[in-house]
């Protein structure tokens, strides 16, 4: 699993840029950003380097800030490539909440979901055939 | 030498039988009314308006024959005008704030801080409290009454006083720690920030410091609130009733036995009056509390319209104390929000927020007009377990929030989630109501 830093912002002028500002101070680097919005306040997902170490940073200064497990699956980039992941993880009653693609090239895409897992949803996927991304593909630790 | 625990501060006064401590009040009554009719002339002209004089006090039932003290008359006799006592006399001064107003003045002979000291002191006996008590003052010094009132109850306790008055809230901390602090006093949302800010140090003062009691007022609080303050920092809680024109905190403390907060009868005598007729009201129901002090010399009021909405609580107390109490404020009769034609007051939303623990004790309450049309916005935190990166559950925590406000309050409440540091976190009277309507 993926470790997911998602930041609480209210739906003001300005706190992106802040949000990113303080992430930056806090000496981590980003490697992906989606922002989901609500009329009044939104989340910012993201994957970026050391998310735990920037998340309290984060809550020490007063954000709201939580760091959640996700999956990272690379897919062929072909039409189907995703339908048939997303009808496997329906076949062995796997929910998303929810998801969006990071990375594409002429041959994969990458997809992060965020699912219902009992812990072995990583391991039935690859068991499948399906390539699981690591963490160290996309952020470094330590 | 094993000290004794101090039960009551001045038992004679403090157990007083009530018949003779009602003789005592229309005795103390009458001088007062005599002294006030004497130096000050808005006495004299307002008794004679109503066709009164001292003489006409002849029981406490005469009592509603006496014109009523406003905020309004208090700000107009700016500076001085109610003082009954020459200059020579006079020890301090302190002033209400003058934020909404004309700044309220009030003098204190050095006879008038004595009990006031004493009134502070029987509530540091109510936390069981003594000499050996160490007690931190972390209310605001200065004109504020609340730091000195501390202060000089502490004192006569005899007491060990840290006046560190409000504000650089981690050596608050520090200091309660390393001073081994019994008893803290200061305003209920700089308590609960003083002791968020001790956990978020790594102490656990529940268990770790020595505290064991804090002396909260000067705002409102729910129960909810004091329960959360209580636990954090494993004390009792007291509640101290006071207001600046009347004295400072003191007027009324909790005592161990809860169910309300007991009055210094031997020094006030309270009313309680319907504020739309001024009439009183019967036993037991709640209306606009009416203080006539009995001891006051530099300020003596005269059924003083506090504005604070309570009853009075007849039953005796089990803690042996005779003098009656007044039931935990619900709130100031102007701090009363009238929302689309309900009346709302800021506790009854806090006790709300505070049945969930999703969110955090920080709010603020933002009124606009929409069209013809008042909005309430309620802009709260969650606390920071909660799991927002499933826009879900806070979309459902809204939804929750807004049906519980809304079935109590009979006024439907946006419900705005903010960052935390939207809210401005209190060291002194927490801003809760920001009222941008038009015309109010």
């Amino acid at each position: 699993m993926l470790a997911q830093l998602t930041v609480f912002l209210e739906n003001e002028k300005g706190r992106l840029a802040a949000a990113c500002r303080a992430i930056s101070d806090a000496g981590s680097n980003m490697h992906t950003l989606v922002v989901a919005d609500t009329a009044d306040f939104g989340v910012a997902r993201m994957l970026c380097d050391n998310p735990e170490a920037c998340a309290e940073t984060l809550k020490a200064q007063g954000w709201r800030a939580a760091v959640s497990p996700v999956l990272g699956v690379r897919v062929p980039n072909v039409p189907g490539g995703l339908a048939q992941m997303l009808e496997f993880l329906d076949e062995i009653d796997v929910n998303v909440e929810y998801g969006y693609c990071i990375t594409l090239n002429d041959q994969s895409a990458v997809d992060i979901f965020k699912v219902s897992d009992d812990g072995t949803v990583e391991a039935r996927l690859e068991q499948a055939g399906f390539e699981i991304v690591a963490p160290e593909d996309i952020y470094t630790i330590g | 030498m094993e000290s004794e625990l101090i039960v009551y501060f001045q038992p004679e006064i403090e157990t007083m039988p009530r018949d003779e401590l009602r003789e005592l009040q229309l005795e103390r009554m009458k001088e007062s009314f005599r002294h006030a009719y004497d130096n000050v002339e808005h006495y004299q002209e307002s008794f004679t308006e109503r066709g009164v004089t001292p003489d006409d006090l002849q029981s406490l039932d005469d009592l509603s024959k006496f014109p009523f003290l406003t905020k309004q008359d208090m700000r107009d006799a700016y500076p001085t005008k109610l003082f009954a006592v020459p200059n020579k006399d006079v020890a301090r001064i302190h002033a209400s704030s003058g934020t909404t107003g004309q700044a309220t003045v009030v003098g204190h002979t050095a006879e008038d801080l004595k009990n006031w000291g004493d009134c502070f002191a029987r509530g540091i006996g109510m936390v069981e409290g003594s000499a050996d008590s160490t007690i931190q003052v972390s209310y605001g010094y200065g004109l504020f009454t609340g730091g000195l009132g501390a202060h000089a109850g502490g004192e006569a306790m005899g007491c060990t006083v840290i006046p560190t008055s409000s504000g650089n809230t981690k050596r608050q901390v520090q200091m309660m720690k390393d001073l081994n602090t019994d008893i803290l006093a200061c305003t209920p949302s700089y308590a609960l920030l003083i002791a968020d800010t001790a956990i978020e140090m790594g102490y656990d003062p529940a268990s770790e410091f020595n505290i064991s009691a804090v002396i909260c007022g000067a705002e409102p609080a729910s129960q909810n609130m004091k329960d959360e303050i209580a636990a954090k920092l494993g004390v009792q809680y007291c509640d101290v009733y006071g207001l600046s024109e009347v004295m400072g905190p003191g007027v009324a403390m909790e005592c161990a036995e809860k169910g309300g907060i007991h009055i210094a009868e031997d020094q006030f005598y309270c009313e309680i009056i319907n504020p739309d007729t001024l009439e009183p009201v019967e036993v037991d129901e709640w209306g606009e509390l009416v203080i006539t002090t009995l001891t006051r010399q530099a300020t003596p009021l005269v059924r003083y319209r506090t504005r604070d909405v309570t009853r009075i609580i007849e039953e005796p107390c089990a803690c042996g104390r005779t003098h009656r109490k007044i039931d935990y404020l619900r709130g100031r009769t102007d701090d009363m929000l009238i929302i689309r034609g309900v009346n709302v007051f800021p506790s009854q939303i806090e006790q709300v927020i505070t049945e969930f623990p999703e969110i955090a004790t920080q709010y603020q309450i933002i009124l606009t007009t929409k069209g013809p049309l008042d909005r309430v916005e309620l802009q709260v935190e969650t606390v920071p377990e909660f799991p927002i990166d499933e826009i879900r559950k806070l979309e459902d925590l809204k939804a929750r929030l807004g049906s519980e406000l809304k079935s109590n309050l009979q006024v439907s409440v946006d419900i705005k989630l903010v960052e935390p540091k939207t809210i401005e976190r209190s060291e002194g009277k927490a801003k809760r109501v920001i009222d941008l309507r038009e015309g109010k």
